[in-house]
């Protein structure tokens, strides 16, 4: 499991080359699994949505398997944040935008206008493209969520923020300053705190706006592991640009291509056998 | 055009002048650095020269005494101490409803503004073109809507004189036999008439667009991406504002908050048409009271023929200025103490 894997990152400029390690590379250690044996924490299916007249997705199905981690690729403005922005509802701030087909998280269907948004995005964690924490101490952060949601005793709240800083791994960095502001703390650790705000609320699926492309390498590292780790408790959905990330840490990979779905599979088998020519195009960077 | 320009490298541009551009364009730098100095000095200079006749000729009656001492027709004997007392109270009822009105406002302008819906978006704009608007009406036109809305309410409840409603007087018995009406602290009466309530509730219509429109900037300071994080975690859109947008936002509404009351403490248009100059020897009872403010006592005292009561007045005017620049200084610490990065 433990593979210095420099060799990965060939064209980033790395200042502390060294000192970088990646713990999992699923790609190399991951059998191939066919997603629609797995159990379904989403389930996508003739999903289309619109921006206005503008067509962003158009009827993808498939599943999200649980427990594992789903990786989506594709040139920009494919429609990958689109996605996860449905899944979690943060599209209805979006006056133009709509959408018909099926969008379900464990059968709860997310599209309903009769759904509660509140409870559905507390089951759906997101952790956006650049770190986010909000100008208040480290603590707070982590208590945001629960205390939205209901009234929690001083240690209830402790333990609560110790578990996902832990989850998270940063209680070891930052438990002797719980009470010092966030925006002390550096991008990859402000990153990482707003992991633990996510799992905090106990969400059932993760989702990851292109959670590295605001970081360094090292703190890159850092995340990455983080989702190995993840992965045994949470369904993780990442968007990423970084073709070497979405073959390190995912199980399943999806490309879209101009808000279609071209392929979906295992992520060894998209990576190593694309079965489609806009897939082996993609990632061997022939275009986007 | 482009086509006759055939030649390559450092040569292309020395063909079409630019020499001769240099010089022009250097004029043209220094040229606009004199102009910026002449405008700052002559700011300056006309700030100083005001500051100096009102020193030197205010500074004669100004000590301790004048600030406690009530107005006299000796001009030694004057002092501001009902106007001082006026303004503190009247600034401070302005404040109590123009801060919450005001607030609340700003968040529903900007926090629950529309998306959706074509007129609903144009009564949005409609709205906070005419706040906007509201910020530029001079501050007497504020004093005749007071007299009418808040002085008399419109006649619905008789005369100020003879209200229809009041509570808080009962009958007193002088020693002499006289009775008259005495009036508690907490005396109310509908009208309201020319009391502290009217002339606050007439100040929180001068500066209300004012508390509006800096708040709103203060919230709209906050970035969006807070937001989405609070409403990615399950937050309603009202623990939102309330947990992050408006905590984020108070560095800035306070500072827009005081620079509105510092406004509104030297106000004397509107004070003038709601209290009108009356010889106010004692300090307000209750907010339904007589009351005169400092801008008004200061305009009492120039008036006046006498040579001496104009130096009076140049001394109300440096206590008027040490309170703005007290209202000032303490924005610009809060404004430094509380102004955090926000992300």
């Amino acid at each position: 499991m433990m593979e210095p894997s420099e060799a990965a990152l060939p064209e980033e400029p790395v200042a502390t080359h060294e000192e970088i390690t990646f713990k999992t590379d699923l790609s190399q250690t991951r059998p191939s699994e066919d997603p629609q044996d797995l159990d379904a924490a989403v389930r996508v299916e003739r999903f289309s949505s619109w921006y206005g007249d503008f067509q962003a997705l158009q009827a993808l199905s498939f599943v999200i398997p649980e427990n594992r981690i789903t990786a989506f690729i594709g040139p920009s403005g494919c429609g990958k944040s689109t996605l996860l922005r449905w899944i979690n509802r943060m599209n209805d701030l979006v006056p133009s935008a709509r959408a018909e087909g099926v969008l379900e998280l464990h059968g709860t269907d997310l599209l309903s206008s009769q759904a509660d948004v509140v409870d559905l995005r507390r089951r759906v964690g997101m952790v956006f493209q650049k770190p986010n924490p909000f100008p208040k101490s480290i603590y707070d952060n982590v208590a945001f969520g629960p205390r939205l949601h209901r009234k929690l005793s001083r240690s209830e709240t402790d333990d609560l923020v110790e578990q996902s800083l832990n989850d998270a791994a940063l209680w070891d960095e930052v438990k002797d300053r719980l009470k010092a502001s966030a925006l002390s703390l550096s991008g990859g650790q402000q990153q990482r705190l707003c992991i633990a705000r996510a799992v905090a609320c106990g969400p059932e699926i993760l989702l990851m706006d292109e959670p590295c492309s605001a970081l360094d390498p090292k703190s890159t590292a850092a995340i990455e592991n983080l989702m190995a780790t993840l992965r045994q408790h949470y369904t993780i959905a990442i968007v990423t640009h970084n073709m070497q990330q979405a073959a390190r840490t995912s199980d399943f990979t999806a490309f879209l291509y101009q808000g279609e779905l071209i392929e979906f599979g295992a992520t060894q088998q998209i990576f190593t056998k694309p079965e489609q020519r806009e897939t082996e195009n993609y990632i061997t960077g022939r275009f986007g | 055009m482009s086509a006759e320009v055939t030649t390559f490298g450092p040569d292309r541009l020395s063909r079409h002048g630019r020499a001769a551009s240099i010089a022009l364009r250097m004029l043209k730098d220094r040229g606009f650095v004199v102009i910026c100095i002449l405008a700052a000095t002559s700011s300056i200079l006309v700030l100083s020269w005001l500051l100096w006749s009102i020193l030197s000729s205010g500074l004669t009656y100004l000590d301790w005494a004048f600030l406690d001492d009530v107005p006299s027709r000796k001009p030694e004997k004057a002092g501001m101490g009902p106007a001082i007392i006026g303004s503190v109270l009247v600034c401070a009822v302005c404040a109590f409803f123009a801060l919450p009105i005001g607030v609340g406002s700003a968040v529903f302008l900007e926090e629950y503004k529309p998306t959706k819906g074509k007129w609903v978006k144009r009564l949005h704009a409609f709205v906070q073109l005419n706040i906007s608007n509201l910020a530029g009406v001079p501050s007497i036109v504020y004093g005749i809507i007071g007299l009418t809305v808040f002085v008399e309410m419109f006649g619905l409840f008789g005369s100020a004189n003879d209200p229809a409603l009041a509570i808080g007087s009962h009958p007193f018995e002088a020693s002499d036999g006289s009775s008259y009406l005495e009036q508690a602290w907490y005396y109310f009466q509908l009208p309201i008439g020319r009391g502290v309530l009217a002339g606050a509730l007439t100040l929180m219509l001068v500066i209300l667009p004012v508390v509006i429109i800096s708040a709103q900037e203060a919230l709209r300071a906050v970035p969006d991406s807070l937001r989405h994080a609070a409403l990615g975690v399950g937050a309603t859109r009202w623990q939102m504002v309330s947990k992050v947008s408006l905590p984020a936002a108070v560095p800035g509404i306070m500072t827009g908050s005081i620079l509105a009351m510092s406004r509104a403490i030297g106000e004397a248009a509107p004070m003038l048409v709601i209290a009108g100059i009356v010889f106010i020897t004692y300090t307000p009872l209750h907010l339904m009271d007589d009351f005169t403010v400092m801008p008004l006592q200061i305009y009492e005292w120039a008036k006046k023929p006498q040579e001496a009561f104009h130096a009076v007045a140049a001394s109300g005017i440096i206590v008027l200025l040490a309170v703005l620049l007290g209202f000032n200084a303490l924005a610009v610490f809060i404004r430094n103490k509380f102004h955090k990065p926000l992300s």
